[in-house]
């Protein structure tokens, strides 16, 4: 069989039905093997599309994402996606072609070493050396992508061997020496746990992406309802537990509700479950959670006290310690009255400091207000993918997620354009579900190719862009840090004689629905009848050009110092 | 319904991890023996900011697995973090942090010194002390061999530079523990 038929052969018995990419010369002989395979391959309009598909993909359903590029450019413009699948733990495997092997290293015609620009941002890579070993490397390749804590893998094919006649036979025993994610979690640990957890007088659950990318949201749901604790979550774990909900304080961090941060600031016990400590989260490392002992569950050993040490290292899957966890925290039998001071402070938080903003003067239509209506209009019942920059932080704050995989987003590299080409993945992934972008004017711009991928495939999403004409969330820094040096953030979408580019025309030109808002009064109406019409639409929303993200932690401040 | 406070009092929880011993470490790691794996372990090492003292790569008795020997300084680093952000490399197999006083450890080390005729006894007597052997002997130089752990090397070193040490070159250390048990 041609080795490029045993790729087709292998991502079936993957199970991957759906696949994004692009072609070109080093990659020619996998797109003929496409021709008739049978596997629905998404034509993207740049390979970072691609990526960042497979990673919406990955993101929404919890399965392995898959993208292909060529190679030389086509690799080097994956190399955001990959980092990007990297920093938030997103299972995909990239296929990149590869110049032929005698020409390796010779700087040959589109020659890039794919492997070596992709080190530092992959979960790991492989080259192929030999065509028999393609269907191994591939289910190795999905293997690691998808288990322990996921990542991006890389498969580099030079175009030479994918040529080759190979004898193929199905792969069943993948077996890596030098890899073997710890799943149980060590049971005295998880009984420790749950005896500082019943001694607790002011706990506080802080979970991020890795409860949903466990799987876990059931059982933490079940703990920290009997538990009767408080729940906060990163940017990146909103909707395992659900919002709202009386135990939900909101997200932490940098733009997280005063009540969670405070909270946090106060705590005599933090459980961290799945989550890294990141920056964003913690301001001033020095002053997050002053006086709180550290339980930290992850199935990566390496998070456990890199940023901060743990008191409690539970090394494992949260999907099997969560439960044990319950279990043992029962038998302790523990009076919940303990937390009702605890509470108490933490419903004055809610009650002084809910998250608000002015409305909009003269029916000027406010950002957070396009949320709040996104999330009136759905109730909820949508996916959202979020580009990145100040509407990204109102999508976290003002629409409540209420099930796990419903909040797409680049948390930890932060890569505008991000958003629309994840929706695309999202929807191929779930297809009964409706799917929002939420974007700005500057983060639609760096990847607005996709639209014509949208209207090929006839892809249902609805880009809502708060078009604020600015690169928002700069202006804002510029704003507080900068001494209003507004340096390079007007994007003349909004303001001025003219608008450029004009979203509806272009929309139009793509041969999709096209439609502006600037009117605060029937904007919930009007969100409502484009997300009932069939088919994509590109809703240009003209909000307040200068509103702020707020409240805000000033970076490398303490969480009690937030202003706003 | 129990006092809660009897189970456990979070005052007595101690936190574990990222500390500084403080001395020098010498980790053994096994890894496959396969392309780009050297790549893949100095690569962590730069992006993370960890901070190498030697390196050493070679052959094990199996040949398709390779041993790394690196030595660091743990009052610069956590060795924790290292070991645990080494071992997420799939290609790597087993570290041992080696402990100083259950392993032997050896560096080589070529001197290319200064002479003249009457010098060229001394470094050779002072070679003799050392244990090591004079590997190459020119008119105005001569070349000395020296095997040993790292304050032996050093304190040679020290002797041969007045006399002018035109180079030097070393192994970096590898170690093996004592006794029966594999390293
Ligand atoms: C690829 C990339 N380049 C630059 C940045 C820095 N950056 C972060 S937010 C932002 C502004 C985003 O503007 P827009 O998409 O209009 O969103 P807004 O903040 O206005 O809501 C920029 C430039 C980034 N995150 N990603
Ligand atoms: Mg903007």
């Amino acid at each position: 069989m041609r080795a490029v038929d045993a790729i087709m052969e292998c991502l079936k018995a993957e199970g991957v039905d759906v696949v994004f990419g692009y072609p070109g010369g080093a990659n020619l002989p996998t797109y003929d093997a496409f021709y008739d395979a049978g596997i629905h391959h998404v034509l993207v309009r740049h390979e970072a599309g691609a990526g960042h598909a497979a990673e919406g993909y990955a993101k929404a359903t919890g399965r392995v994402g898959v993208a292909f590029g060529t190679s030389g450019p086509g690799a080097t413009n994956l190399v955001t996606p990959i980092m990007d699948a990297m920093m938030d733990s997103v299972p995909v495997v990239f296929f990149t072609g590869q110049v032929r092997t005698e020409l390796l290293g010779t700087d040959g015609f589109q020659e890039a070493d794919t492997i070596g620009i992709t080190m530092p941002a992959v979960k790991h890579s492989f080259l192929i050396t030999d065509p028999r070993e393609i269907p191994r490397t591939i289910h190795e390749a999905f293997h690691i992508a998808s288990t322990g804590r996921p990542g991006p893998v890389v498969v580099d094919l030079p175009m030479d061997l994918t040529k080759a006649d190979i004898p193929y036979e199905p792969v069943t025993d993948v077996q890596l020496p030098g890899y073997q994610p710890r799943t149980a979690g060590n049971a005295k640990q998880i009984r420790q746990a749950a005896r500082a957890l019943a001694a607790a007088r002011r706990p506080v659950f802080y979970t991020g992406g890795g409860v949903i990318s466990a799987g876990a949201h059931e059982s933490l749901r079940e703990l920290v309802r009997e538990g009767g604790f408080p729940i906060t979550s990163t940017l990146m774990g909103l909707g395992a537990y659900p919002a709202p909900d009386p135990q939900w304080l909101g997200m932490l961090g940098m733009h997280g509700t005063r009540a969670a941060n405070y909270a946090v600031d106060e705590a005599d016990l933090l459980v961290a479950i799945g989550c890294r400590f990141d920056d964003r989260v913690t301001g001033k490392l020095s002053e997050f959670a002053p006086r709180a002992k550290y339980i930290h569950i992850d199935v990566d050993p390496a998070e456990i006290s890199k940023n901060i040490p743990a008191h409690i290292p539970i090394v494992g899957d949260a999907k099997l310690i969560l439960p044990k966890l319950l279990e043992d925290y029962r038998t302790l039998d523990a009076d919940k009255a303990r937390m009702d001071d605890w509470w108490q402070r933490i419903h004055t938080w809610q009650d002084r400091h809910p998250l608000s903003y002015e409305p909009g003067e003269n029916g000027e239509i406010k950002p957070q207000q396009v949320i709040q209506a996104i999330y009136n209009v759905t109730g909820g019942e949508a996916i959202i993918s979020s580009d990145v920059g100040q509407h990204q932080m109102w999508a976290a704050q003002y629409f409540h997620y209420p099930e796990p995989r419903r909040w797409i987003n680049s948390g930890g590299l932060g890569t505008m354009g991000f958003g629309l080409p994840a929706a695309i993945g999202a929807q191929m992934g779930m297809p009964d579900m409706l799917n929002v972008v939420v974007t700005g004017d500057g983060s639609i711009q760096m990847n607005i190719q996709e639209l014509a991928t949208i209207r090929q495939e006839n892809i249902p999403v609805k880009v809502v862009i708060l078009n604020n004409g600015y690169l928002g969330m700069v202006r804002q820094w510029q704003e507080l840090f900068w001494q209003e040096r507004y340096s390079q953030v007007d994007m003349h979408t909004f303001g001025g004689e003219e608008a450029f580019p004009d979203f509806v025309k272009l929309a139009d030109a793509y041969g999709i629905r096209g439609l502006r808002l600037t009117e605060s009064a029937s904007l919930e109406d009007d969100l409502r009848a484009a997300f009932e019409a069939e088919g994509p639409a590109f809703i240009d929303v003209r909000v307040t050009r200068d509103e702020k993200v707020y409240p805000m932690i000033a970076p490398g401040e303490a969480a009690r110092n937030m202003v706003g | 319904m129990v006092d809660t406070n009897e189970l456990l009092s979070l005052d007595d929880l101690h936190a574990a991890g990222s500390v500084r011993s403080g001395r020098k470490h010498v980790l053994s790691v096994l890894v496959e023996n396969k392309p780009g794996v050297l790549t893949r372990v100095s690569g962590l090492f730069t992006r993370r900011g960890f901070n190498i003292d030697t390196l050493s790569v070679g052959p094990t008795d199996d040949e398709r697995i390779s041993r790394i020997t690196l030595t660091l300084d743990g009052a610069s680093q956590p060795i924790d973090q290292v070991t645990k952000q080494l071992h997420k490399l799939i290609n790597v197999l087993k570290i041992k942090d080696l402990q100083p006083a259950e392993t032997v450890a050896r560096e080589l080390a070529l001197f290319k010194v200064s002479c003249d005729p009457q010098t060229r006894s001394e470094i050779r007597e002072l070679a003799e002390v050392f244990r090591g052997k004079i590997v190459d002997i020119g008119k105005k130089s001569i070349i000395a061999e020296i095997t040993g752990e790292r304050s032996k090397i050093e304190a040679f070193e020290k002797l041969v530079r007045p006399y002018g040490l035109v180079e030097m070159i070393r192994t970096g250390e590898v170690a093996i523990s004592r006794g029966r048990e594999e390293t």
